[in-house]
């Protein structure tokens, strides 16, 4: 058995890959796979916890994760739509370029 | 024993570190679905099926789906010429870095009273992961529920073709 | 010696793995599992091809292939032989990484679907407590690799045939999600051989199969439209109809990597098929209790190939349906219709037994079914035909 501490670890790493990733990327569909590595990092720390938690018959960690999930991937739809809308009116999805207000 | 977790671990920030340093995007795409893979696999490895199965079901097989199509659906094949990094990558490495800084040193600060392994598995089984969800979390599904709906809709109406305004 | 016919593959796989020390014996026997699986099931497949081309060419009035042996029964040898030594090219600008990766993660995905399919009494590879949820996960990532097939590809048509492809297949993909919701409802676990252990009990000889209860039976239709647009075949096969589109997202593949995209879509529609059975028609039971003297692996085989039977039948038999045809028929129709049939095994289960509840609950499904058919009907506007140019 792994110590927690190595889930830990691994969750943070991948956040940090993930942030990096949305701050550094042009394209503003990388900025959303960025978003989405740093989700499932957040769930990978859920459900260490929930393992290796005190009372992981209460669900408490799996349930938060399970709705984490569902709500990714609402967002991911959503934010998608965006960002095709936003291809569609400036023919561009380079975020450097999409820097003024005034359509 | 954990030689799986390490190597399930290398694998998923392979594909993670694959998704936010590749030129092309759809092989970003498909780094990323690597990655989702691997954490899979890590759910299934800290005995949460329904979750690791779950992710599978929603990650690989829709939310994937949706980057590649929007990906090709904004051109995003085509390589950009002004490069694939923004003009401020380097105060964006820094942060990124330092945020992973505070987390492993709040990590390995208290890396001495997390517990160490060998903790009695739980069993759980879907019907009780199914009457938590009707009994206990009952508020959270109605409003997932909701919200799910409120997204699907949203997302057809943003994206929709605008209709012609000339007559 | 009906009990030891039965189990024969169990006892065997037990003999065998016996010789071996105590310690290594728990992983031999899942090794020699997943070996009979992956020899027999593309044994069928071989046997599938020939069965097919003969029962088309039967429907369209002519004989299939009969030169290769007797009744053309080694042609799948033939056609192997072919594929195997056929010259593998590959496009200059094709993307080398993701082409040959496509069909690789098409075949894996597949094959992983049989590990939950109990294919007789005991005979399941790994008894999972959500082996329902595994099945469907594995089939989602097919259509990953339909998608890094087309676009790899750098071929127009590949790219338009991959993305109607997804396209069908996520849409059908929640219908055929919601049929078998009912089933687990109904059942109460979402372990398939849970669900195979309910249907199979019998009351004056007839057996408990969900097929013959009204939502079943509505179920059960659903469940085989939204299986065959699952495995893109005909009538739902626009994404690969060769008067459409060439061949689809696997124009560019040719010798064994299009010979591996072939084997997935078998083997998909065998997974699919024996879901379909196991969730619908009562998997290993037999029909009649006098007749529980056959082994349970033969019935569970023999009603795996009827609905195969029943896939090329379709083949041979419908139009191909539209793009927009089919994605609406999706959407406005088989979607609905599983949301209530979903209502209606609530509402079996809640009315208790007796009449009542084969009367309402199939008042109900006649009823929805032809409001909802009708009100499609009337969509069409056939009014004066309007042109639109292309700018």
């Amino acid at each position: 058995m792994t110590p927690l501490a190595h889930y830990l670890l691994v969750a943070a790493l991948l956040f940090s890959i993930g942030l990096a990733g949305a701050l550094t990327r042009r394209n503003a569909i990388l900025v959303l796979i960025g978003i989405e590595l740093m989700l499932n990092a957040a769930n990978l720390n859920l459900i260490a916890f929930w393992r290796y938690g005190p009372h992981p018959e209460a669900l408490t960690g799996m349930m938060f994760a399970i709705f984490s999930i569902a709500v990714a991937a609402a967002e991911a739809a959503v934010g998608l739509g965006l960002v095709i809308q936003i291809h569609r009116h400036a023919h561009t999805t380079d975020l450097d370029a999409m820097n003024r207000m005034k359509g | 024993m954990s030689i799986a977790f390490y190597l399930i671990a290398a694998l998923t920030l392979a594909g993670g570190l694959a998704a936010v340093l590749l030129k092309n995007t759809v092989h970003c795409a498909l780094a990323l679905t690597v990655a989702f893979a691997g954490l899979a696999l890590l759910f299934l490895e800290l005995d949460a099926q329904f979750a690791g199965f779950a992710q599978i079901l929603v990650y690989i097989g829709a939310v994937a789906i949706l980057v590649v199509f929007a990906i090709l659906l904004t051109r995003g094949s085509e390589t950009p010429k002004d490069g694939v990094y923004s003009r401020n990558w380097l105060a964006g490495l820094f942060i990124a870095a330092a945020v992973f800084a505070v987390l492993g040193w709040a990590v390995l600060q208290s890396a001495g009273g997390l517990p160490q392994g060998a903790v009695a598995a739980p069993t759980v089984t879907v019907l009780q992961i199914g009457n938590a969800l009707v009994s206990r979390y009952v508020l959270p599904l109605e409003i997932v529920a909701l919200l799910l709906t409120a997204a699907m809709i949203g997302a057809v109406i943003v994206a929709m073709h605008e209709k012609e305004r000339q007559k | 010696m009906t009990g030891t016919m039965d189990q024969i593959f169990v006892l065997l796989q037990h003999w065998l793995t016996g010789f071996l020390p105590a310690a290594w014996q728990g992983p031999a026997r899942v090794v020699l599992s997943v070996a009979v699986i992956v020899g027999l099931f593309p044994a069928l497949f071989a046997l599938t091809t020939v069965f097919e081309r003969k029962g088309l060419g039967r429907i369209q009035n002519r004989i299939g292939p009969n030169r290769t042996g007797w009744l053309g029964i080694l042609q799948p040898v033939a056609d192997g032989i072919k594929s195997l030594t056929k010259e593998d090219i590959v496009p200059l600008s094709a993307d080398g990484a993701v082409h040959f990766l496509a069909p690789v993660v098409l075949v894996v995905a597949v094959f992983m679907g049989f590990a939950v399919l109990p294919m007789g009494r005991k005979m399941v590879l790994v008894e999972m407590d959500a082996g329902l949820l595994f099945f469907f996960a594995m089939g989602a990532s097919t259509e990953l690799s339909v998608f890094m097939a087309g676009w790899s590809s750098r071929n127009k048509y590949s790219l338009l045939g991959a993305m109607r492809a997804v396209a069908q297949m996520i849409s059908y993909e929640v219908p055929l999600l919601m049929s078998s919701v009912a089933v687990v409802m109904i059942t109460g676990s979402l372990s398939l051989t849970r669900i195979v252990e309910a249907q199979d009990q019998y009351t004056w000889g007839f057996p408990h199969w969900y097929i013959f209860t009204p939502w079943g039976f509505a179920g059960f239709v659903m469940y085989a439209i939204a299986a065959t647009a699952e495995t893109n075949r005909s009538p739902f096969d626009l994404p690969e109809g060769e008067s459409e589109l060439v061949a689809g997202y696997h124009t560019e593949y040719s010798g064994f990597k299009f010979a591996l995209f072939f084997l997935g879509e078998y083997l998909a529609m065998f997974s699919i098929s024996g879901l379909g059975t196991t969730l619908f028609l009562g998997g290993w039971s037999a029909p009649f209790s006098w007749l529980g003297w056959i082994p349970s692996w033969i019935w569970f085989f023999s009603k795996l190939m009827l609905s195969i039977f029943v896939f090329i039948w379709l083949r041979g038999t419908l139009p191909r349906l539209r793009q927009d045809q089919l994605m609406n028929f999706a959407w406005k129709f088989v979607l609905p219709m599983t949301l209530l049939n979903l209502m209606v095994a609530a509402l079996w289960r809640f009315l208790g037994e007796g009449w009542e509840r084969w009367v309402i609950c199939s008042a109900i499904l006649v009823l929805a079914y032809v409001a909802m058919g009708r009100a499609g009907m009337h969509r069409e506007h056939f009014g004066p035909r309007r042109y639109r140019y292309a700018e």
